[in-house]
């Protein structure tokens, strides 16, 4: 078997890939290498024409390959090295080496000093939500739908539904209907937005798109390709009100209900996984619970915006070359991170303390959308950090900074207060 | 005009079995099916069981086929190289009043003459399969039970009987059926007249029309849906055994059991319906999926879905197995009533089905060049890195990984595309190698399976269907 040598290996070239390879690099890693499965660097970026990306990060509106472009430019010239058409078949976390199958060299063994997943994620199917009836062609999840007209420039359909108000689904509506297609109504089973209130404005109201909330696809129809989706309003327990259902018409129905952290690898490697995120449990450095396997991006928690992205896998990149040169921070006590009042769940999970002072990032999502709140992390009873905030939503990430030197006792929670 | 000995309507299992033994023998066999794939309908979408007819009904034609089949598996399923698990069969009783029932159920098993079915206790039946209701008071072991992919053995059995001559005319709807002077002349389909000796209807839930071509509709077929989940495999819940409820007056019920790919199946519905071609499942009956199974395995965990279809069963009014030939209608073979033992008891009747003819004077030479063995799809993912990396070597598109839900590289997509009776349609390639039948259902290599069917068989994407004709997958370029 082919083996190469080297200290970060980086299992995936996406947007996270790409960010964990240039701080890797930065922090000093020698040797920094990218596997990825694709035939270019950019996962998902690639087929992300649209504009929205890197507002937060670059005071800019690009496009997904303008964002990736920029770490593309930048690991060039660092040089960190990539391998294409490498699908990885086995993380050995205790061996630390990766497994992967490569065209041009056969299968391949790469041994490193420590190890960043950056798989992401995938996109929850029809039959994953269960939704009933014929089994016909032109059921499309959003994204890929978005590979085929974006990558591949072929067109998935005329007339089309879409289940799932997610980013997804909002941006392949207004693609959808730019390249003549008819987007008849997108269907949200929440009584809320599932993506971004900018892509629900930009996306659908701009171009007359119905959006329906709190109405679901109760079967579909059609034997060959289909013909039509009954959909229906819920009841409060977002059970369909079948008397109220009406036949639509259409070709072709896009599902975008949800993404999951593709941690097959991981689970495979017998790495902790949390049962909310569906991603690895990680502290703040990004790191599992192998030691030497770190990760980064939407394979821990699927996030919003590509910039968040950008940042937290820049922590994974920087401690997994840190602990590849034996430089990780030595951890005086581990504490827990968890979830208060209207916390869905919180990234990380576990904080290391250690002498070194840090600011610590705390990603989260809500459970149910609020005005006028505020955000605390707290320990005990003692508040360590807040912020105000206008309006939550489930929708979109929130996140709190809190100084390491202010940690007391095994604990901190984080939570939304509301105002009075 | 094609002409020909012999014309087997329907590829499903029955069809292809039959014409898998008729490939054995100096005759000219074709196999006409309205679909675009072999496989047939029912003989894909189904338990994917292969029984020991333990509770047939005895004495029966059934009961004698499913019974002499079961023991055929072992050695085809080798020499066509088609995965075969015999991980046996068990029957909780949970109730008390299904505790009497097992004597009953037993002894017809015997009646039938399968003679290793054993009574277990419930401790020793939950020691075998943990996760059983542990309420349980005991039940049935029947160790023979086996399970299969029956798309492949089908597939297998088609692509090795045209290895040996038999020909296939697939996408062709059978219109007419011309005999003459008390014999049958041709078979006229929508792709051409086909003139033959014999006709053998095993055309599953459409046999009864196809009786009717040639008078002889003494029966309706009425279509019983069964409607299925299969879980993740990675599902919390497992079992290791087919697990059987007990069954009752009304029906078999529903059962869970491991595919042979290591996900769960559990299922079926049994509900009649006017339509054959209505296949869609419903909420009320996948919620009495849900809710039946969890008497049997409490924990089962339907949320770990990953997809969910439906079957339809041809099921025969008035009901059995029913194998005819007609003094008044020389070189007619009609086959009825086959049901869920049908791909079971396929192997068996493709024998019966040649012995008849033989002893209805047709004199039938045995082929001294048949070809036994036949090689299925390699699967790279089940190789050792050794054999991995030997194969990239060999072919590079062993190393490009299509779908990553099930490790299913090009080369296997692709050999699925170029063998015989091979891969037309996005669902043919699923089919064949599981490329789209993982946890995403496709999402990631649906694109680019489009893609190589397009390029391996020179058509346009436009062109590329899901399965039958007009299940187009795309519709254009873009702008």
């Amino acid at each position: 078997m082919y083996c190469i040598k080297c200290d970060v290996a980086i299992i995936g070239g996406g947007p996270a890939g790409l960010a964990a390879a240039t701080s890797a690099k930065e922090e000093g890693a020698d040797k920094v290498l990218i596997i990825e499965r694709d035939n270019a660097l950019g996962g998902i970026l690639q087929q992300c024409i649209h504009p929205g990306f890197g507002l937060t990060r670059f005071n800019e509106e690009l496009t997904g390959p303008e964002y990736y472009g920029r770490f593309t430019d930048k690991i060039a010239e660092l040089g960190v090295e990539v391998m294409l058409n490498s699908m990885v078949l086995e993380v050995n976390d205790k061996r630390k080496e990766v497994i992967c199958t490569n065209s041009e060299y056969g299968l391949t063994c790469v041994q490193a000093g420590s190890i960043v997943l950056a798989m992401g994620c995938r996109e929850r199917t029809r039959a994953n939500i269960v939704v009933p009836g014929t089994r016909p062609a032109g059921l499309y999840t959003a994204g890929a739908a978005q590979r085929l007209v974006n990558r591949q420039n072929i067109m998935v359909g005329k007339k089309v539904v879409i289940l799932g108000s997610g980013d997804i689904g909002m941006i392949m509506a207004r693609r959808m209907t730019l390249e003549g297609a008819k987007v008849v109504m997108v269907v949200e089973l929440m009584s809320y937005l599932a993506g971004l209130t900018r892509n629900r404005v930009q996306c659908l109201d701009d171009f007359g798109i119905p959006l329906k909330l709190a109405h679901t696809i109760t079967r579909i129809e059609g034997n060959e390709r289909v013909t039509g989706v009954y959909v229906a309003p819920v009841d409060e327990n977002k059970k369909p009100i079948l008397e109220k259902e009406e036949l639509v018409e259409c070709d072709t129905v896009l599902f975008s209900v949800g993404l999951i952290p593709e941690n097959e690898l991981t689970s495979k490697a017998g790495i902790e996984i949390n049962r909310v995120t569906n991603g690895p449990l990680v502290n703040q450095y990004m790191q599992t619970s192998s030691p030497a396997v770190f990760a980064c991006g939407n394979v821990v928690h699927v996030n919003d915006l590509v910039d968040n992205v950008s940042s937290e896998s820049e922590q994974a990149g920087k401690y997994a070359a840190r602990f590849a040169m034996n430089k990780l921070p030595d951890a005086k006590k581990e504490i827990k991170c968890t979830v208060g009042r209207n916390v869905r769940y919180v990234c990380p999970q576990k904080l290391l303390i250690s002498d070194e002072a840090e600011k610590i990032s705390i990603y989260f999502r809500v459970l149910e959308p609020e005005l006028n709140v505020t955000l605390a992390a707290r320990c005990g009873d003692t508040v360590i950090a807040q912020k105000k905030e206008f309006r939550v939503n489930p929708g979109e990430m929130n996140h709190i900074v809190i100084d390491s030197s202010k940690l007391t006792g095994d604990e901190v929670t984080v939570e939304v207060v509301k105002e009075d | 005009m094609l002409k020909t000995d012999v014309v087997v309507i329907g590829a499903g299992a029955v069809g292809c079995a039959i014409a898998h033994e008729l490939s054995k023998y100096k005759i000219d066999v074709l196999v006409v099916d309205m679909n675009e794939d072999v496989g047939g309908d029912a003989s894909k979408s189904n338990s994917a069981i292969i029984h020991t007819g333990y509770d047939a009904a005895p004495g029966t034609l059934e009961s004698q086929l499913v019974v002499a089949a079961n023991s055929m598996y072992d050695e085809l399923t080798q020499s066509l190289d088609v995965p075969f698990k015999r991980i046996g069969a068990i029957l909780p009783a949970i109730t008390q009043e299904q505790f009497d029932r097992l004597p009953e159920i037993k002894e017809k098993a015997f009646r039938n003459h399968v003679y290793d079915v054993e009574f277990k206790t419930g401790a020793e039946l939950l020691e075998m399969e943990p996760n059983l209701n542990p309420e349980v008071k005991g039940g049935l072991y029947i160790p023979r039970e086996s399970i299969i992919d029956p798309f492949i053995f089908v597939q297998a059995l088609a692509e090795n009987a045209n290895t040996n001559g038999v020909e296939f005319m697939l996408g062709a709807r059978v219109k007419d059926i011309k005999t003459e002077n008390g014999k049958i002349k041709s078979v006229v389909t929508s792709c051409g007249e086909i003139e033959t000796r014999y006709v053998i209807n095993s055309a599953g839930l459409y046999c009864d029309e196809i009786a009717e071509m040639v008078g002889k509709a003494e029966y309706k077929v009425v279509a019983r849906k069964g409607q299925f989940y299969i879980l993740d495999k990675n599902t919390s819940c497992k079992v290791e055994h087919i697990v059987l409820p007990i069954p009752t007056k009304v029906t078999k019920g529903k059962l869970m059991c491991p595919t042979m790919h290591g996900n769960m199946l559990v299922g079926p519905t049994a509900e009649d319906q006017e339509s054959k071609v209505d296949k869609s499942t419903t909420s009320a009956g996948l919620d009495s999926i849900a809710a039946d199974v969890k008497n049997l395995v409490p924990n089962v965990n339907i949320r770990d879905t990953i997809t969910q279809y439906s079957g339809l069963r041809p099921n025969r009014n008035p009901e059995g197995l029913h194998f005819d030939m007609y003094e008044d209608l020389e070189g007619y073979i009609n086959l009825s009533g086959v049901r869920s033992t049908g791909l079971t008891l396929s192997v068996a009747m493709g024998k019966y089905v040649v012995q008849q003819m033989m002893y209805h004077g047709e004199e039938l030479e045995l082929k001294d060049n048949f070809i036994s063995e036949r090689k299925g799809i390699i699967k790279f993912s089940e190789q050792t890195p050794e054999v991995q990396d030997k194969l990239i070597k060999e072919n590079p598109l062993y190393g490009n990984v299509i779908c990553r839900c099930e490790t299913i590289t090009e080369a296997e997509i692709v050999d699925a595309i170029n063998r015989p009776l091979g891969a037309k349609s996005v669902d043919a390639v699923k089919r064949r190698v599981r490329a789209g039948m993982g946890r995403c259902q496709g999402g990631f290599c649906g694109p680019k399976v489009i893609e190589i069917l397009a390029r391996e068989t020179g058509r346009s994407t436009t062109d590329i269907n899901k399965n039958n004709p007009g299940s187009y997958m795309v519709t254009g370029t873009t702008r």
